[in-house]
């Protein structure tokens, strides 16, 4: 519905709008032009065969010429008044217009809407998001890559000096015992680190600048072992996890140096 | 106490597919010798790929397809305006391209990948879902460098995940730049073909650090065609029917 008119939903209407003029009820006297596959009627209707309802519309073919076409509705036309005429010959341009446009576009690639079905879509991405946490495909890759190293598909370009190898894996060994025992433990043994640091400090400044000494020597190694994997291991775990990670550096160094002056005096 | 029962996974509970591919067995050797793929695999020829889309590709699937391009080395990118596939196909096989991606869309979003081996090649059509750009996944990695990457394929066991996954391994060129620490993978599980793109890093002998760059997408296989591809009468290897293949939660095929 326009603001000013109506649709008409009579099959036989010229215009498409509901007006005194252009009503195929209202009028005893009318044409229309339809298309039935392709080919354009012309229809009529004249005032002699209202009471024949069978017989109330006349149809005629028109040619597939448009011009020869235009001058049938003429003939068929004579006589009819002026405002019905025009409307049939516009009505009848637009639709060879159409029937021209479906053609060309039925020559050329068609787009075939297939519907989606909401069930199956919603399924389907449900079981992708489960899959996707089976996979775990970060870890799945790390294996991959590491299981590719180890065959030695890289050839040479990775040096890693096996004295540093074993260095690692007994890191790697003792870091995972370590790990293994419940983490109150090592805060206990955090705390308790300070706690005898702090004693240490008060009875052995004294031999402070030798223990700095004896750091620089043997620990610069084990520190930056330690470093380097705490960073990486950092690096590798969720950012949460840093900053309470980097903690440990600091305790664990001071922990190293409580157990240097053991060992040593063990050894000695 | 009892002993800890194995938890029982998806995986673990898949119905026995007959056509696994058992790494020894000779048919499957002999037919991946003789197959479409065998002049990559012998080396005779170099990936080049030509990336494509629907009719008016929108931005997003735009991105997509040149995000693509820098995954995958030798690829270029091409528009279509209403050009017919069938009439790309023998002019991308006189230009010596070896594969053709066609990416699809819908409503602004891709959602479709049709991959077909150019010299009368397998077409493969898969379903694109969650596709992440490379400025929405969480990383702060550069692009991707111009080296060859390598490429992982993970968890093809069937016969047609066999040639699927060969499918993939010939988008890129067959020897992969270690100085360029990339790597492409291609991780199937349960059906769902999931892409990711990483730079690695070697950290110890036993660490590795991987950092996600690069576009992500799941893909899903729809069907298989034996020849480039034809709708109408194409010659269907595999095809997804519905009714018949999602019965059983834990029967997958590829």
């Amino acid at each position: 519905r326009t603001k000013t008119q109506n649709f008409c939903r009579n099959e036989y209407n010229l215009t498409g709008l509901c007006n005194r003029s252009s009503c195929p009820l209202a009028n005893s006297q009318y044409a229309t032009i339809r298309e039935e596959k392709g080919r354009c009627y012309l229809y009529m209707k004249t005032i002699e065969r209202a009471p024949f309802p069978r017989w109330l519309w006349e149809r005629v073919l028109l040619s597939k010429n448009y011009e020869k076409a235009l001058e049938e509705i003429d003939e068929n036309l004579i006589y009819w008044p002026r405002f019905i005429r025009h409307k049939c010959k516009q009505r009848f341009t637009k639709i060879t217009q159409y029937l021209i446009r479906i053609r060309k576009l039925t020559l050329k690639r068609q787009r075939k809407l297939v519907p989606l079905r909401r069930k199956i879509e919603r399924r389907e991405k449900r079981r992708e998001e489960k899959a996707l946490i089976a996979a775990q495909l970060d870890n799945a890759i790390e294996k991959e890559l590491l299981e590719r190293l180890k065959q030695d598909t890289y050839g040479d370009i990775y040096n890693f000096p096996i004295h540093a190898f074993d260095k690692a894996l007994e890191q790697q060994d003792a870091e995972s015992e370590s790990e293994s025992d419940a983490e109150k433990e090592e805060e206990d043994e955090e705390d308790a680190d300070k706690r005898e640091f702090v004693e240490a400090d008060d009875s052995e400044l004294s031999d402070f600048e030798d223990m700095d000494k004896l750091e620089t020597s043997s620990e610069e190694e084990e520190e930056e072992v330690e470093q380097n994997v705490n960073r990486s291991k950092s690096k590798g775990k969720t950012p949460l996890k840093g900053p309470a990670r980097r903690k440990r550096p600091y305790i664990e160094i001071e922990y190293e140096e409580e157990t240097e002056p053991a060992t040593r005096t063990k050894t000695a | 106490a009892p002993p800890k029962a194995i938890p029982k996974t998806i995986e673990n509970q898949r119905v026995y597919d007959e056509t696994t591919v058992d790494p020894n067995d000779e048919e499957v050797a002999f037919d991946e010798a003789t197959d479409e793929f065998a002049p990559y695999f012998n080396r005779q020829t170099v990936p080049k790929i030509l990336i494509t889309t629907s009719d008016r590709p929108r931005g997003r699937t735009v991105r997509f397809c040149e995000q693509l391009s820098t995954v995958i080395p030798n690829s270029h990118v091409y528009y279509r305006r209403g050009l017919a596939l069938k009439r790309i196909i023998p002019q991308c096989i006189a230009r010596d391209f070896t594969d053709l991606m066609v990416i699809n869309e819908d409503r602004n979003v891709p959602n479709g990948l049709v991959l077909s081996h150019l010299p009368d090649g397998p077409t493969a059509h898969f379903r694109l879902s969650s596709v992440r750009l490379r400025k929405e996944i969480k990383r702060k990695g550069k692009e991707p460098t111009e080296h060859v990457p390598e490429v992982i394929l993970n968890n093809f066991t069937t016969r047609l995940g066999h040639s699927i996954g060969r499918m993939f391994a010939s988008l890129f060129p067959h020897d992969p730049q270690f100085t360029g620490r990339q790597v492409a993978t291609f991780h199937n599980q349960r059906d769902y073909i999931f892409f990711r793109f990483h730079r690695y890093i070697f950290k110890s002998e036993k660490k590795v650090g991987i950092q996600e760059l690069g576009p992500r997408f799941t893909l899903k296989l729809r069907s298989l065609q034996r020849g480039t591809f034809d709708s109408k009468f194409g010659e269907y290897e595999w095809i997804h029917k519905r009714r018949e293949m999602d019965t059983s939660r834990r029967k997958f095929h590829l």
